[in-house]
C-alpha cells in the first residue's frame, strides 16, 4: 500500500482559474487531480442547457481542463475526478473520450461515469409514493412548486467513485456528487478504508472540505495578514498528502505563491460551516471540533485527530425551481452631496414605480460606498464622499413589471438629481430567478450506477 | 478597555440558503477565552439588529480557537433570490469584526491587547 497519496485541487467552482489544473499536474508530483464544478444553482443552469440541446448539460470548462492535463494523464498516470457531469455525465464522458481521441490518445484513457443522482424523471412517482421532499428551511412540501421545478439531484457520496477507480477509470465524471466525496474517494480506494471506519472517512471529508474551494485555503480570500501573502499572482492551489492512518498534510507546489498556514487553513475550515459537531455527508458525519492543526514546515500544515460517526439514512436533494424575475441597476452620483443626491434619486424612482402601479415582492436600495455590505453597522458616512453608487433592485412574479422597471433608471440621468454618471452599461438585464429548494430523501430511493468506457 | 474585535480576531463567512455563517478565529490562542466570554449569541444578535431578520446560533470550536455563528434571515432570501450586493454573505465576517468589546484593563494589559 502507498504510504502517501497526493490529491491536488484544480478548480473550486465553475469559473475558477483556468490555469490551475495544468499548474497542479505540472508543478510537481501528484496522484489525483480533483475538480469541483458544482454550486447550489449550477445544476439548474445546466438543466436549461440540456433542454435546449440533449447533448449539453455539463460543465464545458472541464474539456479545456482535460485538454490541458492530457499529457500528464497519459504519460504519468495522474487520475482525474470531477463532478463536471452536471445533469448529463454520460455526454460529458463521451465528450472527454472524443477529445482524447482527437489529441492522439484514443483508447488510452478509461473514463468512469457515475449516474443515478438525477431524480427529475422520477419526481412525480416519488411524490405519489409519499415523499414530500419538504423544503428543509421552510417545511413546505414540494407540491407547492412542483410545476416550476427545473432540476432535482441527490447529493451522492464516494462509493460509486471508489468503484469507478477500482475498475480502472483514469478520469471519473460524476453528476451531483458532494464536493468532499471527490477527495475522499481516492483515499478510500488507495488505502482500502472500510465503509464504516468512521474516523478515517471523516478525515477524508475534512481533507475534501479544506481543498474544495481551491486557493481559498492557500492564501486566496485570506483576511489574516492579507497584505503579506506572497505572490498571489502565482498562487499555488492546495494538495492533500494523505496517509493510511487518516492523517494528512496540506501543501502546495514549491515556487508557487500564496500561503498555507494554520490560520489560512482555519479560515477555510469555518467557511460555510453549520453545526461543527455534525458535518453531515452521505458517507459519514464528521466532527469538526476534533480537528487538530499543526504547522510542520513552510507552507505545510498537518491535520490529525479527526473523529466521525455513522451517517444518517437520508440523502440531501438539490432541487431548483423557477421563482419569478428580478433586475438590478446602478447609477453613480458625484460630489458634492453625493449620498444626498443618490437618496433623492431613490425617492424619485420609488414614487415613479408606485405611480405606474407596478407591484413587486421586494424593492431594495443600496448605497454602495456607504452601507451596501455593512448596513447600519457602517456608521455615519464621510460627509465629503467623492461618489456614491445607487444600486436599485426589484423582484416579483410579473416579468412585465420587472421589465418596465428597467426602463425607469436611465431617464433619471436627465430628469432626476444632478451629477449622475455610470450608466454606460445600459438598461439592467431582466433575469429569471432559479431558486434553490433543499430537501431530504431516503437513501434506499437512490441507486447509483457506474459505467467505464474507453 | 475598549478593544476592537478586528484587532484580536480574523474571520470568514459563507452562506446556506438565507443563513450566513461567520467563523471568528482568535489571532492568538490565549485570546480565544475573550471571544467565548464576550461574543454571546445575544451580543451578536444585538450587533446585527436591523441587518438580519432571524436568530443567532453559536457553536464553539476550542480546537481551532474559533466560534461559528449562524445568522438566520441574513441574505434577503439567499442565493439567486437575493437582491443584495452580498447575496452569499461573503463579507458578513467583516461586519462582525466591527464590534468593539470591553475587556478589564488588567486583563487587557496582561494579554497585550491594543486599545480601540
Amino acid at each position: 500500500m502507498k504510504q502517501v497519496v497526493r490529491v491536488a485541487a484544480g478548480q473550486g467552482f465553475w469559473g475558477d482559474w483556468l490555469e490551475a489544473p495544468r499548474r497542479q499536474v505540472e508543478g510537481g508530483p501528484v496522484d489525483y487531480l480533483m475538480l469541483d464544478y458544482l454550486a447550489e444553482v449550477t445544476m439548474s443552469i445546466l438543466q436549461k442547457q440540456k433542454e435546449r440541446d440533449p447533448k449539453m448539460g455539463y460543465a464545458r470548462d472541464f474539456l479545456g481542463a482535460i485538454e490541458s492535463v492530457l499529457p500528464a494523464i497519459v504519460e504519468r498516470g495522474v487520475r482525474v475526478i470531477a463532478n463536471a457531469g452536471g445533469v448529463n455525465p454520460v455526454s460529458c464522458a463521451q465528450a472527454v473520450k472524443e477529445l482524447a481521441a482527437a489529441r492522439g490518445a484514443a483508447g488510452k484513457v478509461k473514463i468512469g461515469v457515475v449516474t443515478g443522482d438525477d431524480l427529475l424523471p422520477r419526481l412525480d412517482d416519488l411524490i405519489a409514493r409519499g415523499h414530500a421532499l419538504a423544503n428543509m428551511d421552510t417545511g413546505e412540501p414540494l407540491t407547492a412548486v412542483r410545476d416550476r421545478v427545473l432540476s432535482a439531484n441527490a447529493y451522492i457520496g464516494s462509493t460509486p467513485i471508489v468503484e469507478a477507480l477500482s475498475r480502472g477509470a483514469q478520469v471519473v465524471v460524476t453528476g451531483r456528487s458532494t464536493d468532499t466525496a471527490l477527495t475522499m474517494a481516492p483515499l478510500r480506494f488507495e488505502f482500502g478504508w472500510a465503509p464504516d471506519d468512521w474516523n478515517k472517512l471523516a478525515a477524508g471529508i475534512v481533507a475534501g472540505h479544506i481543498i474544495e474551494c481551491g486557493a481559498q485555503c492557500s492564501g486566496g480570500n485570506c483576511l489574516i495578514g492579507w497584505r503579506d501573502v506572497p505572490d498571489l499572482a502565482n498562487v499555488g492551489y492546495p494538495i492533500v498528502n494523505a496517509h493510511p492512518d487518516g492523517t494528512f498534510e496540506i501543501s502546495k507546489h514549491p515556487g508557487t505563491g500564496g500561503r498555507i498556514s494554520v490560520p489560512t487553513v482555519t479560515e477555510q475550515l469555518v467557511y460555510e460551516m453549520g453545526d461543527p459537531h455534525a458535518y453531515i455527508t452521505p458517507d459519514v458525519v464528521a466532527d469538526f471540533t476534533t480537528i487538530q492543526l499543526e504547522s510542520v514546515g513552510p507552507d505545510r500544515v498537518r491535520v490529525f485527530g479527526i473523529a466521525g460517526g455513522a451517517p444518517t439514512d437520508k440523502l440531501k436533494v438539490s432541487i431548483a425551481y423557477r421563482a419569478g424575475f428580478k433586475a438590478v441597476g446602478t447609477l453613480v452620483y458625484a460630489w458634492p452631496d453625493a449620498l444626498e443626491k443618490a437618496q433623492a434619486a431613490d425617492r424619485v424612482l420609488r414614487e415613479r414605480l408606485d405611480r405606474l402601479g407596478l407591484r413587486f415582492d421586494k424593492i431594495m436600495t443600496e448605497f454602495v460606498g456607504v452601507s451596501a455590505t455593512h448596513g447600519p453597522l457602517a456608521g455615519r458616512p464621510n460627509a465629503d464622499l467623492p461618489e456614491v453608487q445607487l444600486r436599485f433592485g426589484v423582484r416579483g412574479e410579473s416579468k412585465a413589471a420587472v421589465e418596465r422597471f428597467t426602463r425607469e433608471l436611465a431617464p433619471l440621468v436627465l430628469n432626476g438629481p444632478p451629477s449622475v454618471t455610470g450608466f454606460a452599461g445600459g438598461r439592467p438585464k431582466v433575469e429569471e430567478i432559479v431558486a434553490y429548494w433543499p430537501a431530504l430523501i431516503d437513501k434506499t430511493e437512490v441507486q447509483t450506477a457506474v459505467e467505464v468506457i474507453a | 478597555m475598549k478593544v476592537r474585535l478586528v484587532d484580536i480576531a480574523h474571520a470568514r463567512s459563507g452562506d446556506k440558503g438565507d443563513t450566513a455563517n461567520v467563523g471568528v478565529i482568535a489571532l492568538k490562542r490565549e485570546w480565544y477565552p475573550i471571544l467565548v466570554r464576550e461574543l454571546s449569541e445575544r451580543r451578536v444578535a444585538d450587533h446585527f439588529r436591523g441587518v438580519i431578520t432571524g436568530s443567532v446560533k453559536r457553536y464553539e470550536l476550542p480546537n481551532l480557537g474559533a466560534l461559528n455563528f449562524l445568522l438566520h434571515g441574513a441574505l434577503d432570501g439567499g442565493g439567486t433570490l437575493s437582491l443584495k450586493t452580498d447575496a452569499q454573505g461573503k463579507v458578513f465576517s467583516t461586519a462582525l469584526l466591527r464590534m468593539v468589546i470591553d475587556v478589564p484593563d488588567a486583563e487587557a494589559r496582561s494579554l497585550g491587547l491594543a486599545s480601540a
